[in-house]
């Protein structure tokens, strides 16, 4: 301890002494009775881990070995792959039916050759196999950079180095420097600051932003620097490594003496140390032991909505085809007992069972797998691979989409598992974390209202653009640029004025400063700004006012060399704006000392500043359940002033009758403030004298030393006393800067019909407010808050209350909507997580999902990270509609798991959602695009794509069913097997995928204009049993007419001049023929986007038909047998060949033709009369009706932006009717 | 009865030659294609299209490939049988010739297979051996010194057909036939049809441009263009009775209906 506090810095602080309730210190030493009772407790099943600190050799034997800090998220491992990847193919129904007959086609009971069944199947599942190693090797590569990562260990006799974090193991004393993860669970053993508390970040793991405390024991608090460790050992014995977060049970015996651990001395990986230069831990758990892996549930395979539809096509494909195999199977049994005998040129006498007629029964049944082989062509067998092909595609697309590409960050859109691309066209409901989604979680000071005064000309990101909505719609003029997205762009960064005026005189300015911005301040008004504030008529309120922006805080200031001037590290971003706020008005927060805090005041630009030194006597620190802060501070002249700062209802509550001067006025703001999206904190200060002070802070004392369970409620009853009678100042305006393009983006998308729900770990306030600012929420939509009482009744008692209360909030509620008449009324419901968990339990979840589903915006505060997923399941179960979940931190990786996809936001924060995630951008609002474009997109091109698949396999299998009948079914086919083979593989294959890949219905840009076309997946227009029968309908009339009319025409007499009949090859080559030109006329038909790449498609694949006849007709007749030269020789030169293709191809393609022109012309869907509008440029035509068409496309929303705007117009106009100057404001209720 | 007939056919010792006596019902210009037409016959049947070798066909030192040619792959003492098969072994072996008047009508038997069958399928060193030597015996015999590329009647048959009612090429007759004209068919019924109640036809036909006779190319035809000119006035029809303005903008609003279901 001599020489290591000899070597201490001086500025160090002991923030215990100031903070009331965060550091609370349980060093409590345990004796020994009750520490031999701990033990047993913590030897017992649950409770067995021990480390050894400062020893890990002894964890690299059994019993105390533990997993290393080695993680590993992949599927696969070199080993597994094979089979785990061959099982996982084989899990296809159709890949298994398919395997089962390329071992078959080895028995002669196959009426294929064993290549041609062999070799599509090798294809198929070695495509999908390299798609799936390929993804699981990007997975690990992503593993391998955290595994890397480095961070300092001690490596014996005092000495640190870095270290890899996969080789850190239990018992590893390591020292993790300031902005650096925790590489694993630590147990903290000292810190920077004297008294050995740090500061960390837990955004990754429950989404929270705000600094926690965490601080040691005391006993360790020595063990500040390297050199301590050289003779460090000590025991823990703790509990297994178990998932909850919030809780750790754990003994620390260190010098013979046992202390008992809680979760405040425990830093948890992922989690980032902030504003403590460094921390020395011991590993406690590792790798997948630690907490947040733990939490961490095994990434589940999703499938698609379409998929799974897809696979119940195909049993249906496999029931009929087990159908016509025992239609065929009992056939073949009778021909060949009754017919066969007599059929002399087989020599029934010389039979195998296989054609026995004496054993016909026998034979039937060979003859049914022969069936189920032969007809398997009605399965398409490409269909998974194409679609698999088709995906990684569409996955590209989406990767080099430019326009989901990030500049600032680098980082553009990314698909990480293509399985999900068509179901990003489905979804029906959107859960999004708060910070970092849609917040960039960086505050800025706005606006303030000092003395009733507002001051701050500022606009927040939502008053621009609703005045700007409000001016396009209501001027009634023709928005020349709605075209293109320069609505949405213009935001506060770039300069020139805007002033609207509509019916009700109320004027928007929105005046663009020039001048450079500072981080967090973007506050813009004279009368304040450089000094000019002492002309203002209450400028000692003013003063009062800055000085609480000053002093209020628990931040630590930091010299900036560069700017000259002083950042600030504070716990929660409001109060570094606040900070910043402050400096910028001329009270610069320059140092802290222990007890003290020093502003260099500036009352006017020229003046020089003054340092004045405020005492603080006591911090009264901010907690969820206070929702206030306040400061007892004194000044120069030694006055007591306890100085506040919180949530307007709060503080409203605690003011004197003489501190009420400012309240009307205030609250009025308050009100606009809100409603401009704004975080909103009322300010109030109170003079003590010096006698009351010290009777309060002798009972403070005596609280703050108490120990027991009940010390919190002690304190905050205390802190309670004191924080009465205060004078209302004024209040601050903060806005949570919103990623770019969120309000933009959360309006298109509600256009689009898309529901959207909010799941915050953020406090209430706040959530509701980030809901104004996202126009999720606004003035005159009726709140419905769910909270759970809090009471502090026995355990059992307040959760059975609890319940029944909510139980009694949702009743209610639903009542309410129910009665509710106004078709423009929107409800909100706003339910934070302790009801949450109630109202999550099995008994409740149907009514309050009942209600959510009603309610046109939900927020769910205060929600942990399980409860995000439960949500997500919740919603996803309950309402059977596709959810995506979007987040970015740690925190989301549940409910992004449990969601049908999940997006994960790749933003500055630690990579666990996007690891998880499904498909990643960089920003949120690279959602509507991500889901209005290429969702849709997908969703139709794959929708589309397994219709044709269906129908031209049925096309096709079905005709060699027809051609059974006529072979006394012995299973013979009419085609060659090589045609068979190259029909799914290489002559149909390239048209539908090119389908699947490049189809569109309309452009990308009439798909973010007509966001409501985005229905058309969520409602499955173009996947519903209808379209699907429809398809399969057509292929069934496909088949009838390829085989007949063609073996009608060319029937028993000579098909050619030459006098030649047509045998088995010609017929079956013609037919052939005509299906490779009815199906892919078909699918020229169903295409409404052509590029070269189609038609080369499409028509290269008929043309590689006839290269191919030509050249397999040159190969050796051995191989050909019957069709040597068919073509040149014996088809080509007939014309009733060329014929005979026209009119079946013709005869084919008609139903569907009459059908597509049947409904364009009397029942056109909406892509439908937007292809014509564009086709025929209508839209640069007629402006006004495109726009027109534009506006009534939208889908009826109650959130958005769109909706404010309606609902604000009405508003006008119902003020108008009224004909009477209201000034209140509609407050929610 | 059926049973009579089939010891009838199968009795070598019988002669079958019998006559049919045909008029040609309007003028036929040369070529005038003969063909003979089987009912019942299941040439298309697995067992039957597979039982063949093409590599003992073209190839004199592959006589012994008679792997799919069971149950006609060998005799008895092991020596190959070409060709091997079930489908040369029931060879066709119906014999006609025709007589109009006093003159004989020549039946050209060349050139009634393709000719890459003649030149590439079946060797011209190629010879038949052991050829229905077995105790069973199908159709057919072969002169054991012709080349099967000679053999035209057994390529064509070779040829399998894809329906139970065929015809095949016999041969051609090289002279003009009129109105009238009164044709004697002597021919040796051989072949047994018999046993599985099959029709034996012979057909004299000359072909067009499109080939032999057939009405349901016109038939197929015409109703489809019947079907296209249908449904073009019932468009046309029902457009101008109900029409929609191509790019009507109140189609639109349908948006709201869909979405409100």
């Amino acid at each position: 301890m001599g020489r290591g506090g000899a070597r201490r810095r001086r500025e160090r602080l002991r923030w215990s002494k100031l903070y009331s309730f965060a550091c609370i210190r349980p060093s409590v030493l345990l004796d020994a009775d009750a520490a031999a009772a701990a033990a047993d407790s913590l030897g017992g099943p649950g409770f067995s881990r021990i480390v050894h600190c400062n020893q890990p050799r002894l964890h690299r034997k059994k019993p105390l070995k533990y997993p290393t800090n080695y993680i590993s998220t992949t599927k696969y491992n070199i080993l597994t792959f094979l089979p785990k990847a061959l099982f996982e193919q084989f899990r296809r129904v159709a890949n298994l039916y398919f395997l089962l007959a390329a071992i078959l086609s080895l028995t002669p009971v196959t009426p294929f050759s064993a290549v041609s069944m062999i070799a599509p199947l090798a294809f198929v599942v070695g495509l999908s196999m390299a798609k799936e190693a390929l993804e699981d090797w990007r997975r690990f590569m992503q593993d391998m950079k955290v595994n890397s990562r480095k961070v300092g260990v001690h490596k014996g006799d005092g000495q640190f180095g870095y270290k890899h974090w996969q080789k850190i193991r239990v018992g590893d004393v390591v020292k993790v420097e300031k902005d650096q993860f925790f590489p694993a669970d630590l147990l903290l053993l000292s810190s920077s600051y004297e008294d050995g508390i740090c500061y960390v970040e837990t955004m990754n793991l429950d989404g929270e932003t705000n600094l926690k405390v965490k601080r040691s024991l005391e006993i360790t608090l020595q063990l500040d620097e390297d050199e301590a460790f050289r003779d460090f050992t000590a025991t823990i014995r703790c509990e297994d490594p178990n998932p909850s977060l919030y809780t750790f049970v754990g003994n620390f015996e260190y010098e013979r003496q046992v202390y008992a651990l809680d979760p405040n001395q425990i830093l948890l990986r992922d989690s980032k140390l902030r504003n403590t230069s460094y921390v020395y831990g011991v590993v406690i758990f590792t790798g997948h032991d630690s907490k947040v892996m733990q939490n961490a549930t095994k990434s589940p395979s999703k499938r698609s909505r379409i998929e799974r539809k897809m696979d119940k096509i195909i049993y249906i494909l496999f029931t009929l085809l087990v159908l016509i195999s025992l239609i065929s199977s009992i056939g073949f049994a009778l021909k060949t007992k009754y017919g066969m005998p007599h059929w002399w040129y087989l020599q029934p006498q010389n039979t195998t069972n296989l054609f026995d007629p004496s054993k016909s029964l026998i034979s039937g049944i060979f003859h049914l797998v022969t069936a189920l082989i032969l007809y398997g062509y009605l399965i398409p067998i490409s269909l998974y691979v194409s679609i698999e092909v088709v995906k990684v595609l569409q996955a590209m697309f989406i990767n080099h989409d430019l326009l989901m590409y990030d500049e600032d960050t680098g980082n553009p859109a990314q698909a990480r598992t293509s399985n999900l691309n068509e179901e990003l066209g489905q979804v029906h409901t959107i859960l999004s974390d708060k910070t970092g989604t849609l917040t960039c979680n960086q505050m800025d000071f706005l606006k303030c209202s000092i003395a009733g005064v507002s001051y701050g000309r500022g606009s927040s990101e939502v008053e621009i653009a609703a005045a700007k909505q409000i001016a396009s719609e209501a001027s009634g003029t023709a928005d020349q640029n709605s075209n293109d997205p320069d609505l949405w762009e213009n935001n506060r960064g770039d300069s020139g004025s805007l002033e609207i005026e509509i019916e009700g005189g109320i004027t928007y300015s929105v005046e663009k400063a020039a001048k450079s911005k500072i981080k967090g301040f973007s506050f813009e008004d004279d009368r304040l700004m450089h000094g000019n504030w002492t002309k203002e008529p209450n400028a000692a309120t003013i003063i009062l006012f800055f000085r609480i922006l000053a002093l209020c805080q628990t931040a630590i200031p930091e010299f900036n060399e560069e700017t000259g001037s002083f950042n600030y590290e504070a716990e929660s971003p409001d109060e570094g704006a606040f900070l910043v706020a402050a400096r910028e008005f001329g009270f610069e927060f320059c140092k802290r000392t222990q007890s003290s805090v020093f502003i260099r005041e500036r009352y006017s630009s020229s003046e020089h500043p003054i340092e004045r030194e405020f005492k603080i006597l006591n911090l009264l620190e901010f907690s969820s359940k206070r929702k206030r802060m306040s400061v007892i501070v004194r000044d120069e002249s030694g006055q007591i002033l306890l100085l506040c700062k919180g949530a307007d209802s709060i503080i409203f509550d605690r003011l004197s009758k003489n501190g009420r001067t400012y309240e009307a006025e205030t609250s009025k703001h308050l009100n606009e403030y809100g409603e401009a999206g704004l975080r909103t904190l009322a300010l109030a200060y109170r003079v003590l004298e010096e006698s009351e002070y010290s009777a309060w802070n002798g009972e403070f004392f005596k609280a703050k030393t108490s120990i027991g369970s009940d010390r919190e409620s002690h304190l905050e009853r205390v802190s309670d006393l004191i924080e009465r009678e205060l004078i209302l100042i004024g209040a601050t305006a903060v806005e949570d800067k919103l990623q770019r393009g969120v309000p933009q983006c959360i309006d298109k998308l509600a256009q689009a019909g898309l529901k959207i729900w909010v799941l915050t770990g953020d406090k209430m306030e706040t959530a509701i407010n980030i809901g104004y600012a996202c126009s999720l929420l606004r003035q005159g939509m009726k709140q419905i808050c769910l909270s759970a009482t809090n009471n502090d009744l026995l355990a059992q008692d307040a959760k059975k209350a609890g319940k029944e209360s909510l139980l009694m909030q949702i009743t209610n509620a639903l009542q309410m909507v129910k009665l509710e008449k106004d078709p423009h009324a929107a409800f909100a419901l706003i339910i934070d997580g302790k009801a949450l968990t109630y109202a999550l339990e099995e008994d409740m979840k149907d009514q309050f999902l009942s209600l959510a589903v009603n309610c046109a915006s939900v927020i769910c505060c205060r929600v942990s990270p399980k409860q995000k997923a439960l949500v997500t399941r919740l919603v996803k179960e309950g309402t059977g509609k596709t959810t995506l979940a979007i987040g970015d931190g740690a925190n989301d990786v549940g409910m992004i798991q449990e969601a049908d996809i999940g997006v994960g936001i790749s933003g500055v924060e630690g990579m666990q959602a996007v690891m998880a995630s499904d498909f990643s951008i960089s920003q949120f609002r690279f959602l509507e695009r991500l889901l209005v474009v290429h969702g849709h997109w997908c969703y139709k091109r794959i929708a589309q794509m397994i219709c044709y698949f269906f129908y031209k396999n049925i096309a096709f299998g079905l005709t060699i069913f027809y051609f059974e009948a006529y072979t006394g079914f012995s299973g013979q086919s009419v085609y060659d097997d090589w045609y068979m083979l190259l029909f799914n593989v290489v002559l149909t294959s390239l048209p539908v995928i090119s389908l699947g890949v490049f189809e569109q219905d309309v452009s990308s840009e009439v798909c973010l204009q007509f966001p409501a076309l985005y229905q058309q997946g969520p409602k499955n227009v173009f996947f519903d049993w209808y379209r699907i029968f429809g398809w399969m309908g057509n292929g069934l009339y496909s088949s009838l007419v390829i085989f007949f009319l063609t073996i009608g025409i060319i029937y028993d007499q000579s098909f050619r001049a030459g006098g030649q009949t047509a045998d088995m090859a010609a017929v079956g080559t013609t037919m052939f023929t005509c299906i490779i030109w009815a199906v892919n006329v078909q699918i020229a038909l169903t295409m409404s986007h052509f590029t070269w790449i189609q038609h080369v498609f499409v028509w290269g694949s008929i043309i590689t038909w006839y290269l191919f006849l030509i050249a397999y007709g040159m190969s050796s007749p051995l191989i050909s047998g019957n069709n040597y030269q068919i073509l040149l020789e014996a088809l080509g030169p007939a014309p009733i060949y060329w014929f005979v293709t026209l009119v079946v191809a013709a005869a084919c393609n008609i139903p569907y033709l009459a059908h597509i022109s049947f409904q364009r012309q009397w029942n056109p869907l909406d892509h439908h009369v937007i292809q014509e509008i564009k086709y025929y440029k209508k839209d640069v035509e007629d402006q006004n009706m495109w726009k027109r068409e534009r506006s009534k496309a939208r889908q009826e929303t109650k959130i958005g932006f769109t909706a404010r705007v309606d609902a604000k117009i009405r508003q006008l106009k119902g003020k108008l009717h009224r004909k009477a100057p209201s000034s209140t404001v509609q407050t929610s209720t | 009865m059926a049973n009579d007939k089939v010891a009838y056919v199968q009795n070598e010792g019988i002669d079958k030659t019998c006559t049919r006596i045909l008029t040609v019902p309007k003028d036929m210009g040369r070529p005038i294609y003969v063909y003979y037409q089987l009912d019942n016959f299941y040439q298309n049947h697995r067992r039957y299209v597979r039982s063949q070798n093409d590599a003992q066909l073209r190839d004199a030192g592959k006589a012994n490939y008679t792997s799919d040619c069971a149950p006609e792959k060998k005799t008895s003492d092991g020596s190959p049988i070409v060709p091997c098969g079930l489908i040369a072994w029931s060879l066709f072996n119906d014999t006609y010739s025709f007589v109009r008047g006093n003159e004989n009508l020549a039946v050209n038997k060349k050139g009634i297979s393709w000719k890459s069958d003649r030149e590439h399928k079946f060797g011209k060193d190629v010879y038949p051996k052991n050829f229905q030597n077995g105790t069973l015996i199908g159709g057919g015999k072969l002169d054991p010194n012709k080349p099967l590329s000679e053999q035209e009647d057994l390529i064509v048959w070779m040829r399998t057909a894809a329906l139970p009612t065929f015809r095949k090429l016999y041969g051609k007759i090289e002279t003009d036939l009129k109105e009238n004209d009164t044709i004697t068919v002597t021919l040796e019924n051989n072949y047994n049809a018999y046993s599985f109640s099959g029709k034996k036809k012979l057909v004299l036909s000359t072909t067009s441009w499109l080939g032999g006779k057939n009405d349901f190319l016109g038939f197929a035809y015409l109703s489809f263009g019947g079907l296209c000119f249908f449904l073009a006035t019932a468009f046309t029809l029902a457009y101008m009775i109900n029409p929609r303005k191509l790019e009507d903008p109140l189609s639109l609003s349908r948006t709201k209906n869909l979405l409100d279901h």
